[in-house]
């Protein structure tokens, strides 16, 4: 049975801030929240919309340049976008593809972008990056406790 | 020397197409097509830009953390590095494998071999294949493919899942897995997670099964143009056990020539630069691997699943044999040789997977706790396997403060990136020659890009995401027309 709630991050820990998503989900693990499964990859592939199946809702997690600083949060709606043309999906994309297969609605989603600078392999996050994760992991402790 | 449609003689007076990236290919690429005023191809190039960041990365770490690292190369396999980064510095510890290291070992790489084969082949390749190739571009995707055939997509979800099942249990992780050390592995597999792998297999290989059978169907309802589709006679390269089985771990290598004549055969991989070396083209920052014995012009090879299915002698699981036995026969041994054969082999590949996990599930070896081994220190390490898209090489020097000094990774894509120019030169002649050139033609050169399902990442030794850009240059350099086929929200490096 599946942890009713779903945090989902993703991102490549060698490329400096692309690192956020799987680090922030990494200091929320840590945490130990009850009903919630904490779960990274290096992108977003169509079998995790197996993921989303049995939790009330879902949190997204990714560095984005084009978040404000120092995050954005939006709800997630499915979408047959573009990224169906490649190896990694969008999360709208993720979740047309859990309605698909599942053949019910997806649960609530959200995106958490959380703003990056730079995505250069070998770097560490920057310090930047590292104030912005802080505030994010602020936020995902209300929005769990809510 | 130059191939058929690799140079122009006038490029200067033709005008230019670019297919810039590939898309449903991992990383990045680009296409490049010069026809002149009456749309006659006079030049084909596939550009790979090839990035050495990652040799540099690894250099002055300890050899320890380099299985972990090396798995940030690549987002589609990381496993295959994992295991050949391990492979290599077993060297540099001196270990000879435990028996239950070397099989839990093996058990990832099937695992992986499954589920890379099942995302590509359902995912990525099916919407091709199922709707035509030039057929509507809206619906020539995977949702399409979920929406036109849901039972379909739903056993390519739940194949890949389970690959990854395979992974978890093994690697310890879903993701940048620590299983695989220099030495052995860190993990045992419990009875509980042997078991819950159990319970699904034989499912898996049913499905596999299936597929090998869709993949068969659609070479007979297609016959002529599967076989002829981009189709090019060429050498092959992989590893093979020491009596010639299919071997995706270990072994030695063997190539045939494309007469199936073999050009060397059980060569030692850890002196592999004794048989096969890489040739620079000034229009490419990728290298073009081949064969010493035959020369740049004609030692180029190709890897990956449709080489190694013919190559060996024989397949070691039943099914997977008796599936690669009717391969070769079908069609007096054509689609063997076609390019679109690709993907039948790779089916074939992910039953052999399949039953593989099987067995090694049956085995009661897979559950021992002798997991590592050592041996005498050395300071050089070779690894090869055989990756989901083909051989894959690393090659390690390590100092005696245990820091990597040097790398050098020769990966799949890299292997086939003659092959793959090869067949898109072939496809531009039966297909784009004195046409004007829609979304649904252009599709056929990725068509052939894909049946090697290059991974670029690896390729290029960095990660990235580009859209897919096609323009349309007139004989001055200047932009008439162009079009974004993919535009990716998400703007990180992922």
């Amino acid at each position: 049975m599946n942890a009713p709630i779903l945090i989902f991050g993703w991102g490549n820990p060698s490329r400096g801030d692309d690192a956020v998503g799987p680090l922030l989900v990494e200091r929320i693990d840590a945490l130990n929240f009850p009903g919630v499964e904490c779960l990274t990859d290096f992108q977003l592939q169509v079998e995790h919309a197996l993921d989303l199946k049995g939790r009330q809702r879902v949190l997204f997690i990714d560095a984005s340049v084009e978040a404000a600083t120092p995050f954005t949060v939006t709800p997630l709606i499915a979408d047959k976008d573009a990224s169906f043309t490649s190896h990694a999906m969008s999360p709208q994309a993720i979740l047309h593809a859990f309605t698909q297969l599942e053949g019910c609605p997806p649960p609530p989603c959200w995106m958490l972008a959380v703003r990056g600078e730079s995505f250069e392999l070998g770097e560490q996050l920057s310090s930047s990056a590292e104030l912005h994760l802080k505030a994010a992991l602020q936020w995902v402790q209300r929005w769990l406790d809510a | 020397m130059s191939f058929e449609l690799e140079t122009a003689v006038h490029p200067e007076k033709l005008k230019r197409v670019a297919i810039e990236p590939v898309s449903r290919v991992e990383g990045h690429g680009k296409v490049t097509i010069l026809l002149d005023e009456n749309d006659q191809v006079h030049q084909v190039r596939l550009h790979i830009v090839e990035f050495r960041g990652f040799e540099k990365f690894i250099q002055g770490r300890p050899y320890w953390e380099v299985p972990v690292m090396v798995q940030r190369l690549c987002g589609i396999c990381p496993v295959s590095h994992h295991l050949a980064a391990s492979k290599a510095l077993d060297m540099i510890v001196g270990a000879k494998l435990t028996p239950t290291a070397e099989k839990l070992r093996r058990l990832m790489h099937a695992g992986q071999m499954l589920q890379s084969h099942a995302l590509h082949f359902f995912h990525l390749s099916s919407p091709d294949l199922m709707f035509g190739f030039g057929s509507d571009a809206a619906q020539r995707n995977v949702v399409g493919i979920i929406s036109a055939f849901p039972e379909v997509a739903k056993k390519g979800v739940l194949l890949r899942k389970y690959g990854q099942e395979v992974i978890r249990h093994t690697a310890g992780k879903r993701v940048h897995g620590t299983g695989s050390v220099p030495g052995g592995v860190n993990k045992s597999l419990s009875v509980d997670e042997r078991d819950q792998l159990l319970k699904d297999i034989y499912q898996m290989v049913a499905w596999s099964r299936e597929a090998v059978q869709i993949i068969r169907g659609l070479f007979e309802k297609n016959l002529e143009e599967y076989n002829a589709f981009g189709r090019f006679p060429a050498n092959s390269m992989s590893l093979v056990r020491a009596d010639g089985a299919m071997d995706l771990y270990h072994g030695g290598l063997r190539a045939r020539d494309a007469a199936g004549k073999v050009i060397f055969d059980h060569h030692n991989y850890e002196h592999y630069w004794e048989v096969i070396s890489e040739d620079v083209k000034p229009w490419s920052y990728m290298k073009f691997p081949f064969m010493k014995a035959l020369g740049p012009d004609d030692g180029w090879y190709r890897v990956g699943p449709l080489a190694r299915v013919s190559n060996c002698d024989f397949i070691p699981t039943p099914l997977a044999d008796k599936a690669r036995e009717e391969f070769l026969a079908f069609d007096a041994g054509r689609a063997a040789g076609a390019t679109l054969g690709y993907h039948w082999a790779r089916m074939i590949e992910m039953l052999h997977a399949a039953e593989t996990i099987k067995d090694l599930l049956h085995d009661e070896d897979i559950l021992g706790t002798d997991l590592m081994a050592k041996g005498e220190r050395a300071q050089r390490g070779v690894g090869v396997i055989e990756a989901p898209r083909g051989t894959l090489i690393h090659h390690y020097r390590v100092n005696e403060d245990d820091q990597i000094i040097r790398a050098n990774l020769i990966v799949s894509t890299t292997h086939n990136n003659q092959p793959m120019n090869e067949a898109i030169r072939q496809v531009a002649r039966q297909y784009l020659n004195g046409k004007k050139l829609t979304e649904g033609l252009l599709n056929h050169i990725e068509v052939a890009i894909r049946c090697f399902d290059p991974c670029l990442s690896c390729a290029t030794h960095a990660l990235g995401q580009m859209p897919l850009e096609v323009e349309l240059i007139d004989a001055e350099g200047g932009c008439v027309d162009r079009l974004v086929k993919n535009q990716l929200a998400a703007s990180s490096a992922d």
